[in-house]
């Protein structure tokens, strides 16, 4: 897994709350077998005016010049500053993966869906809770003044302002832990491989037809 | 010491290890797997060099890709092809159980689960997929995992988690002649709002829940996660057990009286602690029908759409209008007056036999409105449909002019070729109603099976008590 520790990047803002994870990468891309390649079609249909579809030459699209992303400013963002409830509906990995493979590396919001927030840790991309009022403040900043960046520290889990303004967030010790070191969670959890053969055997006895072969 | 709520005994009973941070690693008694979110995860397995670590506890299906007519003729989209070729490929290389798309028992993972016996009480059931919550109506702890997480259970059978809050939704008293499960869960959101359940596990109790059979415990479990909560459990009673009785993957007779009895435990303590209550009287639902673009966006087929511009929803006001109008509806609108141009009867909501047989009844010797362009009905897996054509319910839908289809996700998210086009509006017994969730462009209403029948041949919403 990709390591986080600190960076210092543009913001773009996209408060609107509710942003599902549909919205973040449509049903079609998911066809694809494999793990990269989702950047182009991130927030595909607010980008494109046109219908997008897998495989396409993503260059001779539409691009919607109003939506946030396309606006030159924003160019090379790597923080997305977003409303409530980001990331909420199917359970789809490749949201973390469009928004990673298109060089976002953290997400500020006032809350997450759970199933997103788990996901992001995975692919080494931070979601940060703010309260609204702070990500508000922050999206107007971005708004205001062109070039705007953040930096986020992780080992001291705080957000700085390009005035030098500090907010502090809050991570989770283990996932602040494998996030720091790229750890990858299967090989840590097989360091346990005895606990969950011990685990089986007990559980083989109390509840024995978990582990009947089906009629 | 306080009691233990349904889904602490289910915690408790799989805690493999806890760490002092309360992270734990849960131990995975059910892995169902589908087409789309396994094949990286399939293929991480493969690089690493690693096996999965128990294969019988895995069951697969491909249901999201899948055409609904003229299976013979294999899959036309080559990318859908190649992604059902994959799971075929990695469930064979790997020795698990596949429904394949021409098997009987094909159909929506979270309809053939619960069918074959393969999710049980007491159970913890995950899936790559946000509505595995389906399953906790049996009493199992049921939730939708990404695809690091598919790939971690298939290599440990465990997962590392973090304990939810327990929140207890009690629908209290009865609800009237033709308001369903799919009214109640509709209800349920529109009061507690869309992410109303984040980090929570919630519970679904109250006379209402537990008059409802076991369909419709799992169209209600299905959308906890539209309230925002992975996993959504009912208490286990009579009505759990009878249901489980001679399935494929039940217990087998040595075990059956010692797994019913340890079943039995599957409810809530009367003294148990709940981080938060909410009530909501059955009596007052009627049926729902979703006007915007988010689940918690519903009202009831009497009401109308809302008007952003009133004071008591200024908090509301930038959602509200962004969504009536890609809806393109007025404020104040009368949801009987809505106009539909496709009708879906389908999904792990509302697929199973019972949904199949309430559209049914409401059609009595009327046709669809020769307005609809088209109104289809998806049955949830291969054995639902055989058992409606039993019933003769497939005659009365094709007469009345619905089209009848094979088992698979279809029109609930349109990867397949099933789906809205720009601009038009569809009825659906689905669970999401978010922008383009039906086709790029397309309007959703959600609603129950019978309110989608009557809606179908009104050729608008109708109130399907007095249809
Ligand atoms: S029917 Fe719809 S919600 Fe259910 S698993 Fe399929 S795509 Fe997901």
């Amino acid at each position: 897994m990709q390591e986080f520790t600190r960076m210092t990047g543009v913001a773009v803002p996209l408060m609107r709350a509710n942003v599902d994870t549909d919205a973040i990468i449509p049903k079609q891309f998911l066809k694809s077998i494999k793990r990269s390649g989702f950047g182009v079609n991130l927030f595909d249909e607010w980008r494109y005016h046109d219908a997008g579809f897998p495989g396409q030459d993503s260059s001779t699209r539409k691009p919607n010049a109003d939506f946030v992303l396309n606006k030159p400013r924003y160019n090379g963002a790597q923080v997305l500053l977003a409303g409530e409830n980001f990331g909420c509906g199917s359970s789809r990995e490749h949201a973390v993966w469009a928004l990673d493979d298109y060089g976002i590396r953290s997400v500020i919001a006032p809350g997450f869906a759970d199933i997103f927030h788990n996901n992001s840790f995975k692919s080494g991309l931070l979601p940060i809770v703010l309260d609204k009022d702070i990500v508000e403040k922050l999206a107007a900043e971005c708004e205001g003044s062109e070039g705007y960046q953040l930096t986020i520290d992780l080992p001291d889990q705080t957000v700085t302002t390009p005035d030098g303004e500090v907010f502090k967030f809050e991570v989770d010790t283990f996932r602040k832990h494998c996030l720091l070191n790229g750890f990858d969670d299967i090989e840590l959890t097989l360091q346990q491989r005895f606990r969950i053969e011990e685990y089986e055997v007990s559980r083989r006895q109390s509840a024995p037809w978990l582990f009947d072969a089906p009629s | 010491m306080a009691g233990k709520t349904l889904y602490d005994k289910v915690w408790d009973a799989h805690l493999v290890h806890s760490q002092e941070d309360g992270t734990v690693l849960l131990y995975i008694d059910r892995h169902l797997v589908h087409e789309v979110t396994s094949p990286q995860a399939f293929e991480g397995l493969q690089l690493a060099g690693r096996k999965p670590w128990r294969t019988n506890s895995m069951l697969a299906v491909a249901d999201h890709n899948v055409p609904t007519t003229n299976r013979a003729n294999g899959i036309d989209d080559p990318v859908s092809r190649l992604q059902i070729e994959t799971l075929d490929a990695n469930c064979e290389k790997f020795g698990v159980t596949e429904f394949k798309m021409n098997d009987l028992r094909q159909g929506i993972v979270h309809v053939i689960g619960p069918e074959q016996g393969a999710t049980l009480p007491g159970m913890t059931v995950v899936c790559g997929d946000s509505h595995t919550s389906t399953h906790g109506a049996f009493g199992a702890l049921a939730f939708g995992i990404g695809t690091s997480e598919v790939e971690h259970v298939m290599a440990t059978q465990t997962l590392l988690q973090k304990k939810a809050r327990n929140m207890l939704i009690s629908v209290d008293g009865q609800v009237g002649p033709g308001v369903t499960a799919k009214d109640i869960v509709l209800a349920i959101i529109g009061k507690i709002g869309t992410a109303g359940g984040t980090g929570c596990t919630l519970e679904f109790a109250g006379e209402a829940i537990r008059n409802l059979s076991m369909e419709g415990r799992m169209s209600v479990c299905n959308m906890s996660i539209e309230a925002g909560a992975r996993a959504g459990m009912i208490g286990v009673d009579d009505t759990t057990i009878s249901y489980l009785k001679d399935r494929p993957f039940s217990p087998s007779a040595e075990h059956w009286a010692q797994a019913e009895a340890s079943w039995r435990e599957l409810t809530s303590d009367d003294d148990a602690h709940f981080d938060e209550v909410v009530h909501l009287d059955a009596t007052t639902i009627e049926p729902q029908v979703s006007w915007g673009t988010s689940p918690e966006m519903v009202t009831s087929v009497n009401g109308q759409v809302p008007d952003p511009s009133s004071d008591e929803l200024t908090a509301k006001r930038e959602g509200y209008s962004r969504a009536l109008e890609y809806m393109d509806l007025q404020p104040a609108t009368p949801i009987s007056q809505i106009m539909l141009d496709r009708v879906f009867i389908g999904s792990c909501t509302n697929s199973r036999i019972e949904d199949l047989r309430a559209a049914a009844a409401v059609i009595k010797e009327r046709k669809v409105a020769t307005s609809i362009k088209q109104a289809m009905v998806v049955p949830g897996s291969g054995l639902v449909k055989k058992q409606a054509e039993e019933e003769g319910l497939d005659k009365l839908f094709i007469d009345a002019g619905f089209e009848w289809r094979e088992p698979g996700c279809s029109m609930c998210l349109a990867m397949n070729a099933d789906r809205l086009e720009p601009g038009e509006r569809c009825a659906s017994t689905s669970n999401r109603n978010f922008e383009g969730r039906q086709g790029q462009g397309g309007r959703t209403h959600l609603v129950s099976p019978a309110m989608a029948a009557a809606a179908a041949i009104a050729g608008h919403f109708v109130d399907v008590r007095t249809f």
